[in-house]
């Protein structure tokens, strides 16, 4: 392992250069009038982000595409589908959702 | 406009679902930190500074097989990009509360904490509180969950078991179907998704979230023009 002092530079050089993407465009943006066309862009990321999010996330195992009954996320998501359209409460969602994959991975 | 005490609670309780998610995954990447030979001070530090789950993951695989400080410097910088976005998105909603705290708020904008502000900032005006509150706790639990799974090693317990790997998906989930205003969003969500797996089959290096979120908000763009 690298010694302390080194490996403080390289997490405060790595929180930097986190930090900057996060804190320029809300800083900055947040003064001025940004364009239409961006904002209509805008409006399309939350959708696209969270699809961008889940859909590897519960369709893949170990970065393999899994669509199917042993993949115990795919079958969650599938049941808690139409509770989270429905209700669009986040809590039952995720609750109902890990009580599956419990029962799941008690009984398989 | 709801009080600034009543913000700050609101956004404590939306920290719950990513508390979930994050435990689990702050254990894993403590675990494989001790692994690498990081002591659990070193773990925390780097969750206190970076606080982000994905590079953090990276950035230690690539100290465990010995790469310099530099590769690991700039993986973090592109893998995190995607933050850009978020924090683009956000800045109109932060047109209402105190500028001062843009800077501090923003130090805290992940995937989740993202996620789910955006879908409560488009329902109502927020204070600066509710972000703070929100952010702070979720930025707590990620720092602790790190620094416990560092100091307990492989005595760590099996979330997965307790269904723990579903509190992000799950979140994402819904908040998903909250997104869906009309058929287009819905068409939206798909070729985002798709694309996102897509990318990770063909480009290494964690850029599927971004490539898709920017291909797909594109056609959205564009069909808005169609009609």
């Amino acid at each position: 392992m690298k010694t302390d002092a080194n490996y403080l530079y390289l997490i405060l050089a790595m929180g930097l250069v986190t930090y900057l993407p996060r804190m320029l465009p809300a800083t900055l943006l947040s003064k001025r009038k940004i364009p239409g066309f961006f904002v209509k862009f805008l409006s399309y990321v939350p959708t696209a982000v969270l699809a961008a999010l889940l859909f590897p996330g519960v369709l893949m195992v170990d970065n393999k595409l899994n669509i199917g009954p042993s993949n115990p996320l795919f079958i969650a998501a599938m049941i808690t589908l139409p509770i989270a359209y429905k209700t669009k409460n986040m809590f039952a969602t995720v609750l109902v959702g890990m009580g599956i994959v419990m029962l799941y991975n008690f009984l398989i | 406009m709801h009080s600034d005490k009543e913000d700050f609670i609101f956004g404590i309780k939306r920290a719950i679902p990513i508390i979930l998610g994050y435990i689990p995954v702050g254990f894993a990447l403590g675990v494989m930190a001790a692994g690498a030979g990081l002591s659990p001070l070193q773990m925390a530090l780097m969750s206190i500074f970076v606080y982000a789950g994905s590079a953090q993951f990276i950035a230690i695989d690539m100290l465990s097989s010995g790469t310099n400080a530099v590769p690991i410097i700039i993986t973090t910088f592109l893998v995190n990009l995607r933050h850009f976005l978020f924090s683009a998105s956000l800045a109109p909603y932060f047109r209402k509360i105190k500028q001062n705290f843009i800077p501090i708020i923003s130090f805290f904008i992940t995937d989740e904490s993202f996620a789910v502000s955006i879908t409560d900032a488009e329902q109502r005006a927020l204070c600066h509180t509710y972000y703070l509150g929100f952010y702070v706790t979720a930025y707590l639990s990620w720092v602790l969950s790190t620094f416990i799974g560092a100091t307990l090693g492989s005595l760590i317990p099996d979330t997965k078991a307790l269904g723990f790997d579903f509190a992000l998906p799950g979140m994402f989930l819904a908040l998903l179907c909250m997104q869906f205003k009309n058929a287009k969003f819905i068409l939206i969500a798909l070729v985002s998704g798709f694309l996102s797996i897509f990318f990770i089959y063909t480009i290494p290096g964690n850029w599927n979230v971004i490539l898709a979120t920017i291909i797909a908000a594109m056609i959205g763009v564009f069909l808005s023009h169609e009609n």
